[in-house]
C-alpha cells in the first residue's frame, strides 16, 4: 500500500505545484538557524518523500527476509519485491531487467566495472572475458570534468594493467573541449568513460557525439549518470552506452543503494568483482561456478529495503514525469545562472547564461573562499555545497581550488533560488569587498 | 554576539586580509623546517616554515604560503605574529591550549591576556566544521618546530 501523492500524475511543475509537492517532504519544513530551510544541495544528496520512507518501513514491518535464500513465505515475498524493483528501475532507464545490478552506490558500480576488467586482464573469466582485458598500448579515455568516482578507478585500472590513461580536456569555463575529443579517442581506446551531466557545472554532455567517436574506436563506453538519471529522461539502450552508474540517494531514495547498468550481453562474459555467497551455483573446496548476471555481481546479503525504497522513488519520479522534472529544473538553472551573472565579483562557472544547463550553478566569489561563502549562506538556512565537489582536476583547470554550488531539484521553487542569490550578493560586502 | 559575528570577529577579518608571515623567508644559517598541511574536505592548504634562534631554544620566525578560507589564513597570520620570541616549551603549551579551546565547542572562555589575538578564535569552536580551518597552520607549526629542532 502506498501513500497518496500530493500532486496528481504528470502535473507540470511550477511554483504553485511545487509548494504542494513539498508536503511529501517533511524535512523541507525544518528551520535552520532561525530561517526556513532552503535546501540547494540535492546534487550531493536529495531528500526523501514520505512515500519512499513508508515503502522502506512497510518492507520491514510486512515482508523483511533474506532474498534468494530460503523457501518460506516471507523469503518469497522479499524476493518478489526485490526482483519487481529491478523491473521498475530497468524500465525507468530504458534497460532490460538483466542489465541492472544492485550496488551500494555509483562509486561501487564504477569500481565493479574496473575490477572486473582488471580480473579479466589477469585471465579470470577465460576466453570470453578476454575482450575486457587491457594491456600496455591500450588506452582508457576519461574527461577532465569527472567526479573522482569516475576517475580514480580508471587510474587504478591503468596502473594495474599498464594501459595509458588519457583525457578529453575542458575549456576555460570547464565545459568539454569536443574538438580535442576527436584527437584523444583513437583506435587504441579500449574504454571511454565520461559523465552525462557535470556535478559541478550542470553542463550536459553531448552523449551521442562521444558515443559515435567511441564506437568508431571500438571502445567500451561507460556513462556516469549520477546527475542525469535523477533529473531528466534517460534511456541507456537508446544512448547505446555499454555501462552506466547512478546512485539512489541522489534521486529521492535512501543512501546505500546504487545501480550499475550493463548490457546483459556484456555482463554475461564478465568475471565477478566481489565474490562469496548468493552469486554461485556449485562450490567445491577449490572451485566455484558463478551465477548468470545480474546475480553474479551481487555477492552477499543484499540491501533489500533500500532496493524496495529505490523502486518507490522511481515510481514517484515516474508519477511526476521526467519531462516535467527536467523542464522545471531547466527553469531553476536558468534563473540561477542569470541571477549569478548579475552579482558583481561573482563568476558563473560552466555554460554561459542562456546556454543549456541543469538546475545547478557553481560560482567563484572573487576574494572570498567558498568555505566562508557557505558559512554566510548557512546562517540564513541556505544549504549549498562548498569545496571541490570531488572534482579537483576540473577546478584546477578552471584556475581555482574550490567553488560554491547550488543545486536544485523537484522540490525547489524560484523563491529558493532568489534567497540564495540575495544572500550570495551580501557575501563580498560582508567581507569588506565592494567593487 | 550573533553566531556569525562570533565566528568572523573583526580581528579575524583583519588578519585574513593583512597577513603576517605570508611569503617564505630565507632562514639563512638558522635551523628551520617546512611543513605542509592540507584539508581535503575544503582544499585549504598551507606550507609553513619555522625558523629557530641560534641556540635553537626559541622561535625566531614563522613564514608561510597558503590558500584557504578567512579562518585558516587569519589563524596562520595570528600565529606568525605571536610565536616569534617564544621558547619551544612556551610555544608547545600555547598550541596545546589553543587546540583545547578550539575543541571545547564554545565551553572554554579564553584568557585574553594569555591568548592575545588568538582569543578571537574562541568563537570558531562553536562551528565544528571550521575547527580544522583554524588548526591547520598551528598543526603545521607544531610539526615544523619538532623537525627544526633536530634539523642538521
Ligand atoms: C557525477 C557524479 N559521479 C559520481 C558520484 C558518486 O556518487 P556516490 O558517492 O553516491 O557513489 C557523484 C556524487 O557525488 C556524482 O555527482
Amino acid at each position: 500500500m502506498s501513500t497518496k501523492y500530493a500532486l496528481p500524475e504528470s502535473t507540470p511543475l511550477n511554483n504553485e505545484t511545487v509548494m504542494k509537492l513539498r508536503q511529501d517532504f517533511p524535512i523541507l519544513s525544518l528551520e535552520v538557524n532561525g530561517h526556513p530551510l532552503t535546501y540547494l544541495d540535492s546534487g550531493a544528496t536529495s531528500q526523501n518523500p514520505v512515500q519512499v520512507l513508508d515503502a522502506e518501513r512497510n518492507f520491514y514491518t510486512g515482508a523483511n527476509s533474506a532474498v534468494h535464500r530460503g523457501a518460506h513465505t516471507l523469503a518469497v515475498e522479499s524476493t518478489d519485491l526485490f526482483e519487481e524493483a529491478r523491473r521498475v528501475v530497468a524500465e525507468f532507464v530504458g534497460a532490460r531487467e538483466n542489465d541492472i545490478v544492485w550496488t551500494a552506490n555509483a562509486t561501487e558500480a564504477l569500481n565493479l566495472v574496473t575490477y572486473s576488467f582488471a580480473n579479466a586482464s589477469e585471465g579470470l573469466g577465460g576466453e570470453a572475458a578476454q575482450k575486457f582485458a587491457l594491456q600496455e598500448g591500450d588506452e582508457i579515455v576519461v574527461t577532465e570534468q569527472e567526479h573522482h568516482a569516475n576517475l580514480i578507478p580508471w587510474q587504478q585500472l591503468a596502473k594495474k594493467t599498464g594501459a595509458t590513461l588519457r583525457w578529453i580536456p575542458v575549456l576555460e569555463d570547464g565545459t568539454l573541449n569536443y574538438e580535442e575529443a576527436e584527437k584523444v579517442i583513437t583506435a587504441r581506446t579500449k574504454v571511454l568513460a565520461f559523465t552525462h551531466v557535470s556535478n559541478v557545472l550542470g553542463s550536459i554532455t553531448d552523449v551521442d557525439y562521444l558515443v559515435k567517436l567511441g564506437r568508431q574506436a571500438g571502445a567500451f563506453i561507460v556513462l556516469d549518470a549520477c546527475q542525469s538519471v535523477p533529473h531528466m529522461p534517460v534511456n541507456f539502450r537508446e544512448l547505446d552506452v555499454d555501462f552506466a552508474a547512478f546512485s539512489g540517494h541522489k534521486m529521492l531514495a535512501p543512501t546505500g543503494i546504487g545501480v550499475l547498468y550493463g548490457k546483459s550481453e556484456l555482463l554475461k562474459d564478465m568475471p565477478p568483482f566481489l565474490t562469496g555467497g548468493s552469486m554461485i551455483t556449485k562450490v567445491t573446496m577449490t572451485e566455484a561456478e558463478f551465477m548468470a548476471p545480474p546475480t553474479r555481481f551481487e555477492a552477499g546479503t543484499q540491501k533489500v529495503s533500500q532496493v524496495v525504497a529505490l523502486a518507490e522513488a522511481v515510481r514517484y519520479l515516474g508519477h511526476l514525469g521526467m519531462e516535467n522534472v527536467h523542464a522545471w529544473e531547466a527553469e531553476l538553472g536558468k534563473r540561477l545562472a542569470q541571477g549569478v551573472s548579475e552579482i558583481s565579483g561573482v563568476r558563473l562557472l560552466g555554460p554561459a547564461v542562456g546556454m543549456e544547463r541543469a538546475g545547478v550553478a557553481a560560482v567563484h566569489v572573487d576574494g572570498v573562499h567558498p568555505h566562508d561563502v557557505g558559512q554566510i549562506l548557512d546562517t540564513e538556512g541556505i544549504a549549498v555545497r562548498v569545496g571541490h565537489h570531488c572534482a579537483q582536476p576540473l577546478h584546477r583547470a578552471m584556475g581555482i581550488n574550490a567553488s560554491t554550488r547550488a543545486s536544485g531539484y523537484i522540490y525547489n521553487t524560484t523563491d529558493d533560488v532568489d534567497r540564495f542569490l540575495q544572500s550570495l550578493a551580501t557575501v563580498r560586502p560582508y567581507f569588506g569587498i565592494n567593487d | 554576539m550573533s553566531g556569525l559575528e562570533s565566528l568572523y570577529q573583526e580581528i579575524i577579518l583583519d588578519h585574513s586580509k593583512q597577513r603576517t608571515g605570508e611569503g617564505f623567508v630565507d632562514p639563512g644559517t638558522h635551523a628551520s623546517a617546512d611543513n605542509h598541511q592540507y584539508n581535503p574536505t575544503c582544499g585549504d592548504e598551507i606550507n609553513l616554515r619555522v625558523e629557530l634562534s641560534d641556540d635553537r631554544q626559541t622561535i625566531e620566525k614563522v613564514s608561510w604560503e597558503g590558500d584557504g578560507c578567512s579562518i585558516s589564513m587569519a589563524s596562520a597570520s595570528v600565529l606568525s605574529d605571536m610565536a616569534p620570541g617564544m621558547s619551544l616549551g612556551e610555544f608547545q603549551e600555547m598550541v596545546d591550549k589553543f587546540r583545547e579551546m578550539l575543541r571545547s565547542r564554545g565551553q572554554i572562555q579564553p584568557d585574553e591576556e594569555y591568548f592575545g589575538d588568538a582569543a578571537a578564535f574562541a568563537g570558531v569552536s562553536k562551528f565544528v566544521a571550521r575547527v580544522k580551518c583554524a588548526m591547520l597552520s598551528w598543526v603545521a607549526a607544531e610539526e615544523a618546530t619538532k623537525e627544526a629542532t633536530v634539523a642538521k
